[in-house]
Formats: C-alpha cells, sequence, structure tokens
C-alpha cells in the first residue's frame, strides 16, 4: 500500500486536474488479472438491472435504471443527495423491495424467483442466501458496537456459512491485516477512528467472499485525513479485480479506479462514460451544473 | 404531658430472623423472581409480535397490553384466583389454582404487559443501519436479531426491567388480599396477636429494603457488563473494589 503522504499528494494532483498518466492504465490491468474475472471465460455481466422502478408512497425514487456491471469492473455512481443513489444499491441487494424491473447478480434474480413469467418474492433463507455474495459497505459503517473488530468480521461467517471459529478467526485476521488493521483485531468500534472503522466495515464484507461489493459513499462520513486510507483499500480490491459499484464524489478517485462512471438525477441514469470524459465533457447541462459544485 | 415512645428496638431484632417472618420473605421473592421470568419471556414474544409485519399478530400483542396495562394488578390477581375457577367449576383446577401459584402466574402475565413495551422500545433504540448491515451479510432476520439487534437492545432494556422488578417486588404484597402469606402479610399475622405493630412493620420495611439493595447492586454489575464495546462503562460496587485492589482503573 503506498504511504499516507504520498496518497494524499497524489490526490492532491489529481484533484487539480494535474496530469497523472499511470492512472488510466490502471483500470485496464486489474480488469484483466485475474482469471475467474475475465469476461471471455465467463460472457455474463456480474451485475443486469433491467428497467428497475422504486417507488416510496408517492415518490418514485428510481425511474427505469438499466445498467450492467461486467465482472472485474469498477463503476462509480454520482448524483446529487437525494437522486437515489443509496436506493438503488439498497434494492441491488433487495434490502429495498422493486417495484417493477429485474436485478440479476451472477445470473441469479435477486429476491425473487420467476414462476408462469410473474414475479415472486423469494423466501427469507433464500432472499439471505443471495444476499450473502453482495458485499456492502455504508456511510456510517454500520458495525456491530458489542462485538470486537475480529468478532465483526467472523460473525457472519460463523453464524451464516458455519465455518468453525478457528478458521474463521484465522481468515478474519488475513483480512483485518489487508486493511492494515492487524493491530486492532481486539479492539471495539468505539475505539477506533472512523477510517479504522470503515476498514473493519470492508473487512467484514469480504469476510463472506462476495462476487459485489457495494459501497455508498464510504469516505462522506469521514474527517479528510482519513478519506485515503479507506480510498487506498477500495483500490487495492480493485486491483485484485473485485467487482465493484461506489457511490462517492471523490473524483480522483473515480479517474483513478473506474473504467465507469454513472451520473445519476431524480431517479434516472442521466449519462455515463469515463470518469475522466465525464468530467471533462459532461454531455448534459444538469452533469455540469452537479460538476461544478463538487470539483 | 408527657410523650412515651413506645417502640421495642429487642422486638425489631427478635422478629427478624422469625421463622414466620423468614418464611412470609420467601414467598416474597419467590414470587417476584419468578413473575420477573414470565413477564420477562412473555414480553419478549409479545414485543417480537408487536413489532412483526403480521397485523394479526400486532393487534393481539397491541390487546395484551392494552388490558394488563389498563387494569389494576389485584383485579388480574381476582380473575385468575376467584374468577377463572368459578367460570370452569373443576375442582382439579381449583385444587391446582394455589395462591402462591395464582400470584406468580397473574404478576407474571402483568408484568409481561410492561416487559412488551419495554423491549419493543429497546429493539427499535436499535439503529436501522445494524439490521441493514446484518441482512447485507447473509443472516437472516432471525439471525439478527438474536445475534446483533438484541444483544444491543438489552442495554437499554435493563434499567427499567429493574425498576420493574423492584416495583413488582413491592406489589407482591397485594397478594394477602387472596390471604397469601409473604412478608407484610406474615408481620400483620404476628401483631395481630402481640401488638407489636410499629415493630414488625420496620421488620417488613427491613426485608424489602435488603432484598432491594441487593438487585440494585447485581443491576449496576449487569449494566456494566452490557456495556462492553461503550466508550464510558458505568463503575459498580464490584469494579471500584477490584480496582483498589489491583491497584488499576477498570477490569
Ligand atoms: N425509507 C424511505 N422512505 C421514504 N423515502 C425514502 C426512503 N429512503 C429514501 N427515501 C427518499 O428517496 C429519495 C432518494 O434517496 P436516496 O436513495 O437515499 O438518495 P441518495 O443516496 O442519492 O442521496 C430521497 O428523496 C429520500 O428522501
Ligand atoms: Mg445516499
Amino acid at each position: 500500500m503506498p504511504s499516507f503522504g504520498a496518497v494524499i499528494a497524489r490526490r492532491e494532483r489529481i484533484l487539480r486536474g494535474g496530469g497523472d498518466k499511470r492512472m488510466h492504465r490502471v483500470p485496464a490491468t486489474c480488469a484483466d488479472r485475474t482469471p475467474y474475472n475475465n469476461p471471455t471465460m465467463n460472457p455474463q455481466p456480474m451485475l443486469r438491472c433491467i428497467d428497475v422502478h422504486k417507488r416510496y408512497g408517492k415518490l418514485e425514487v428510481l425511474r427505469g435504471i438499466t445498467m450492467n456491471v461486467e465482472r472485474g469492473e469498477v463503476v462509480v455512481v454520482i448524483g446529487p443527495s437525494g437522486s437515489g443513489k443509496s436506493t438503488l444499491l439498497r434494492c441491488i441487494n433487495h434490502l429495498e423491495r422493486l417495484d417493477s424491473g429485474h436485478i440479476y447478480v451472477d445470473g441469479e434474480l435477486v429476491g425473487y424467483r420467476q414462476r408462469d413469467g410473474r414475479l415472486i418474492e423469494d423466501s427469507e433463507p433464500e432472499i439471505a442466501r443471495k444476499r450473502a455474495a453482495i458485499g456492502m459497505v455504508f456511510q456510517r459503517f454500520n458495525l456491530f458496537p458489542h462485538l470486537t473488530a475480529l468478532g465483526n468480521v467472523i460473525e457472519a461467517p460463523m453464524r451464516v456459512k458455519k465455518t468453525p471459529r478457528r478458521e474463521a478467526e484465522e481468515r478474519g485476521r488475513g483480512l483485518l491485516a489487508r486493511v492494515g488493521l492487524s493491530e486492532k483485531v481486539d479492539e471495539y468500534p468505539s475505539r477506533l477512528s472512523g477510517g479504522q472503522q470503515q476498514r473493519v466495515a470492508i473487512a467484514r464484507a469480504l469476510a463472506m467472499q462476495p462476487k459485489l461489493m457495494l459501497f455508498d459513499e464510504p469516505t462522506s462520513a469521514l474527517d479528510p485525513e482519513l478519506v485515503g486510507e479507506v480510498l487506498d483499500v477500495i483500490k487495492s480490491l480493485a486491483a485484485d479485480g473485485m467487482t465493484m459499484i461506489v457511490v462517492t464524489h471523490e473524483m480522483g478517485f473515480a479517474r483513478e479506479v473506474a473504467r465507469r462512471a454513472v451520473f445519476m438525477d431524480s431517479g434516472f441514469i442521466v449519462e455515463e462514460g469515463s470518469p475522466a470524459d465525464l468530467m471533462s465533457a459532461p454531455q448534459h447541462e444538469r452533469t455540469r451544473l452537479f460538476l461544478s459544485r463538487i470539483l | 404531658m408527657t410523650l412515651a415512645l413506645e417502640f421495642d428496638f429487642e422486638v425489631v431484632t427478635r422478629f427478624l430472623f422469625n421463622s414466620q417472618i423468614w418464611h412470609g420473605a420467601r414467598v416474597t421473592l419467590q414470587v417476584a423472581v419468578l413473575a420477573q421470568i414470565i413477564g420477562v419471556a412473555l414480553g419478549g414474544g409479545f414485543a417480537l409480535l408487536r413489532i412483526s409485519r403480521n397485523p394479526f399478530a400486532k393487534v393481539f400483542s397491541g390487546f395484551y397490553v392494552w388490558f394488563f396495562r389498563g387494569t389494576p394488578a389485584l383485579l388480574q390477581l381476582f380473575i385468575l384466583y376467584f374468577g377463572i375457577p368459578q367460570l370452569f367449576n373443576d375442582q382439579t383446577l381449583t385444587n391446582e389454582l394455589t395462591k402462591y401459584r395464582a400470584a406468580i402466574i397473574a404478576f407474571g402475565i402483568n408484568e409481561g404487559a410492561y416487559m412488551t413495551e419495554i423491549v419493543r422500545a429497546g429493539i427499535l433504540s436499535v439503529e436501522a443501519g445494524q439490521m441493514d448491515a446484518a441482512k447485507s451479510l447473509g443472516m437472516t432476520q432471525m439471525q439478527a436479531m438474536r445475534r446483533v439487534i438484541l444483544p444491543q437492545a438489552l442495554r437499554v432494556v435493563v434499567p427499567p426491567t429493574g425498576n420493574e422488578f423492584i416495583a413488582m417486588l413491592k406489589n407482591t404484597s397485594i397478594a394477602s388480599a387472596i390471604g397469601l402469606v409473604e412478608l407484610l402479610q406474615a408481620s400483620r399475622l404476628i401483631y395481630a396477636v402481640n401488638f407489636k405493630i410499629m415493630e414488625l412493620l420496620v421488620v417488613a420495611a427491613i426485608w424489602y429494603l435488603a432484598f432491594v439493595t441487593i438487585f440494585s447492586v447485581l443491576q449496576a454489575e449487569l449494566e456494566r457488563a452490557l456495556a462492553i464495546g461503550e466508550r464510558e462503562r458505568p463503575e459498580t460496587l464490584f469494579s471500584r473494589v477490584i480496582a483498589i485492589m489491583g491497584g488499576r482503573r477498570g477490569i
């Protein structure tokens, strides 16, 4: 992992719009690194959302979202507050029911099964089984406060996958080491900084060996000096070929790891493209307006 | 005019460990503890029904709380001890339903109504994000409840439960109305004979205070144990003693 200072310096360079030639190469190489994520071996996209609609009462929050995410691809989602970004992620792992449309993860319909051409909600254990393959990292971390860092990481493998404690702990320690928290294994969340808590949350999600990771503004609740350590972890996952959807307004990070950025507004995908293109030449007025506010 | 204070401390010390008093104190303690156990079980179950999506379960639980919080415990005790046997007119039921058992059941069901509200509030006090996180890891609703929500709810539930328990421990004295010889009734039976009214009331008061004190200390220990993972854990009698003996703060 690059040093803290180096990361900050690099982020600032990127934010200034200065040339960092290396970063454009990163996504291309990381997608091809692991064979099981090689699109040529399994042509099916990891995620397919087809005309997804979601409403809360009268408010239509998602108004026909259609998007694919390929294996090993990192997609960044940006958009103003209230545009439906969190709702989209919550629909993908069925924390919310859909009003219409289909979501497939790794070829499997999430939350529903099809019978006689109609969609029927899955049984609870079946929903849980499908969710287990989709990791989610929340803006406010949502660590379990009554469990240590390691306790947080091993809970789901032990309860859901019935992994024996010893094995779960061994793998949990490995994951905590991977996010740079070997020293904090036995600490409770209340004694960790925001950045450390979010890294534990990432390790906790990884412990279930997800096929797809969803990040909902993982750094928005962090003090600026802690943002880098969390983004570094996400970057290292990208380099390992993890398929990810990251809602974030860290545009420097987006340019570095994502091949594609999606701009959402009021429940629609307004436009998408490479992060660099989207930033330098947005096609829509709304995108331009939004970018001018966050950059 | 002289003011003679007729109070004999010697009577107090003599009756403090009198076998009749001691028996009454045990009955009070047993009724309260067993009723509390029933109350917690009922409260946990009805709270889950109350927050479930099933409308029938919700209404059923709501009705339970409404009725048992809305009528006096003494009335409920009378219904159980006098009313139900009349209704069924069954000899074995009448024989089996002793005063002692009737008191435990009536106080347990009554306590359950209050516990339902306490547990429900405890569950609702846990952030929604906790359930989201647990579900996103593939836990079922039940697993998330058991492993994530309830352990956190417990912290919020313990203080009001302690209050409820202490209130009920004292309220068991109303079971004297069906003739159960609990602590207060035992002391009344004695002073009815020896006329040392004030002395025997003091004896009963000492026992009530002793029980409440012991449970308050236990409650503080439990609260400290459940505050694991919190930045600030409450100090308790034992934690201070251990800190002094070990020469360090906290356990
Ligand atoms: N559980 C809910 N009930 C009602 N409205 C909601 C709920 N969750 C989100 N919303 C509304 O849906 C809209 C989109 O929310 P969200 O997906 O959180 O947006 P974003 O993450 O892009 O800021 C907002 O207007 C929000 O108020
Ligand atoms: Mg959001």
